[in-house]
């Protein structure tokens, strides 16, 4: 009987592993495989280990490209974790019913594709119906004009998609802060701002590298965005990606630039780790 | 089917992004069964998804049917490079998601080169003859690997707002005046911005059959980017940009810009005195179709003048058979095609050098 058991909770195992197999080792193999097929120009592709994928990627060029995308979702990250933060704890102090209507307002944010968010704020940043009127009206600005495309409304797209994932890593953490902590700061004279950085932060520094690099990874897989409210030398790597695949039908090349980028993602996500529990070394 | 209705279908005509993803997932899944039997299914027909594959579904495939008693299956294509991956790799696998497909020139001669193409058999597409030259593809051993389906322009559009008077060149895309206000497809396979660089500036495309002429040609094309604030892939973004003013000129589709003009929006297609881009799409066969005897008498079929004019008056493009065999009024022949000389894509630079010219166009645009 124990036997029997012990069998049927190992059967347990099989069904996540083998759906991770199926959808996520086998596609990644295949795609690894593509990367060193050979490129035929003109044609399709056919199966051989050539390296010269990889080595078109080596370029000044593709370079910036993958600085572009790494620095965008850099930037984005720090932005969305910056407002986040504060935004959950304020948000954990508040009575619980409160905490709970503005919680489901945010997550219902996740229900909004990626298409609707990036047509949505191209036409509140346009110059004929967006927010640019509203200024002309009010008299801040001479004529209404555009915010869109660019650096910033890419930014404010990027951290508006973002957003709600940090507060749900931000948020449980923050509402299991133990308020007598700062609180004991505040007794010994520390000011509010005080007590916030010099205790509640560092308390909460493994929660904030989780959210930074959870928002990074999201935002490094955008292709639809910076092409909506980028201009191209925002289009980042995952949009050079796809026009390859999707209307060069040059797949290997495809395949090799997603592994690079998984690659640079993973080697990121890694130093974060690294840094931290280094740091944890230093501190016990 | 109402204008509106049209225009709001056009929209996603040659496909957009969203629906290129959607149709790679869906057609994956819908990937015909082993096995199947070949004489009872219905013929499968791939044309754009969206506005094009209503269109047929209303006015085409009935009349075939209850013609010749040849069922349709009527499938949504993502426009040509996505769906020429996926019958490629289907095809490999022995399959075919579509028997006959409404395929682009560029990844119709990609195709070509894989010979992904079932051969066809000419006598049994008698109304070939319709066709002029340039509209029967063949392989090099002279066998047809595809035939002209319908075609299109690419011209200059602008918001009449903005525009109270229609631009005459392609020239008004280098003028300083319209700084930042000009939406132009992202594609060098299919804004043929070259071709109209070349034939602007250069006395026409010839200049593009050395490297060093296209370099001078994509160094002349780098001057208009300072006008553009978009480059389209998504045709949505930029017709309902148009119609806004928020872009108030750009490339875009001749008969989409005409439709949506006789709905009552501000906009006007103008073939500039250089002429209009004369793009098109055929029909071609994938191999691993079981079914190519009833492909050819689709393609047939669709050979017939009588069906290339329903062609005109209904979808709006532009027929490939020779204008004097169908029955077009002046005006409804100049609602969908114009008598100045077209500017042609140059479909042998793409095939001949691809990579290198997509390279050099990104580096063009990205800057």
């Amino acid at each position: 009987m124990t036997r029997r058991r012990s069998d049927n909770s190992w059967h347990l195992v099989l069904l996540p592993a083998a759906t991770l197999t199926v959808f996520f080792v086998i596609p990644f193999t295949i795609m690894l495989a593509v990367s060193f097929f050979q490129r035929i120009e003109g044609g399709f592709f056919e199966p051989a280990f050539v390296l010269s994928n990889y080595v078109r990627f080596l370029t000044p060029f593709f370079g910036k490209i993958l600085a572009t995308s790494v620095g965008l979702s850099a930037t984005a990250a720090t932005i969305v974790v910056a407002v986040a933060f504060p935004f959950a704890y304020v948000l954990s102090r508040m009575p619980r019913r409160r905490q709970t209507t503005i919680l489901v307002f945010i997550l219902s944010v996740l229900s909004l594709s990626e298409v609707i968010v990036g047509f949505a704020w191209s036409t509140l940043l346009s110059r004929t119906a967006g927010i640019g009127n509203l200024f002309h009206w009010v008299g801040i600005a001479e004529s209404p004009r555009a915010y869109t495309p660019g650096l910033a409304s890419l930014l404010l797209g990027l951290a508006y998609l973002a957003f709600p994932y940090a507060v749900l890593v931000i948020y449980p953490a923050v509402s299991r802060l133990d308020p007598e902590l700062p609180e004991a700061a505040r007794t010994s004279g520390a000011s509010p701002l005080r007590a916030f950085t010099s205790v509640t932060l560092p308390i909460m520094r493994r929660t904030i590298a989780g959210a930074l690099i959870l928002v990074f990874v999201f935002t490094l897989g955008a292709y639809l965005l910076p092409q909506v409210l980028g201009r191209p030398r925002h289009w980042t790597l995952p949009v050079h990606i796809t026009d390859q695949a999707i209307f060069q039908s040059n797949i290997p090349f495809a395949a090799a630039m997603a592994m690079f980028l998984l690659l640079v993602s993973l080697a990121l996500v890694g130093l974060v780790l690294v840094v931290d529990s280094r740091r944890r070394g230093d501190q016990s | 089917m109402s204008n509106n209705a049209k225009i709001r279908k056009q929209l996603t005509r040659r496909s957009m992004l969203r629906a290129s993803a959607a149709t790679l997932g869906t057609a994956a899944l819908s990937a015909p069964s082993i096995g199947r039997a070949a004489s009872s299914d219905p013929l499968r027909v791939g044309t754009y998804g969206g506005y094009f594959q209503d269109s047929f579904d209303t006015h085409i495939y009935p009349d075939f049917t209850s013609d010749t008693g040849i069922a349709i299956e009527s499938i949504g294509e993502p426009t040509g490079e996505a769906w020429l991956v996926q019958l490629e790799t289907a095809a490999r696998a022995g399959k075919a998601p579509a028997d006959v497909s409404m395929m682009a020139q560029v990844p119709r001669l990609k195709g070509q080169n894989s010979r992904l193409w079932a051969p066809l058999d000419e006598t049994a597409i008698p109304n070939t003859k319709n066709l002029p030259d340039h509209f029967v593809h063949r392989y090099d051993d002279g066998s047809v690997s595809g035939i002209g389906a319908v075609s299109w322009y690419i011209t200059l559009v602008t918001n009449t707002d903005h525009y109270p008077d229609a631009p005459v060149s392609w020239k008004a895309l280098w003028d300083p005046a319209n700084a930042d206000s000009i939406g132009l497809l992202a594609l060098v396979t299919n804004s043929f911005l070259l071709e109209i660089t070349a034939a602007t500036w250069f006395d026409g495309t010839s200049i593009l059959d050395t490297e060093e002429g296209i370099l001078q040609v994509i160094d002349k094309l780098s001057e208009v980017r300072p006008n553009v604030r978009l480059w389209y892939r998504d045709e949505g973004q930029f017709q309902q940009a148009l119609e806004t003013g928020e872009i108030p000129m750009g490339q875009y589709y001749h008969d989409v810009t005409g439709l949506a003009a006789s709905d009552g929006k501000p906009v006007r297609s103008t073939f500039p005195v250089e002429g209009g881009v004369l793009d098109s799409g055929s029909w071609s066969v994938s191999k691993a179709s079981d079914r190519v005897d009833e492909a050819q008498v689709f393609i047939d079929y669709m050979c017939h003048p009588a069906i290339q004019s329903k062609l005109s008056r209904f979808v709006g493009t532009a027929p490939t058979i020779r204008r004097e065999l169908t029955d077009l009024t002046d005006e409804e022949f100049g609602a969908v095609a114009s008598h100045i000389p077209p500017i042609l894509p140059r479909y042998d630079i793409y095939n001949a050098r691809g990579d290198w010219l997509n390279q050099k166009w990104s580096e063009l645009i990205v800057g």
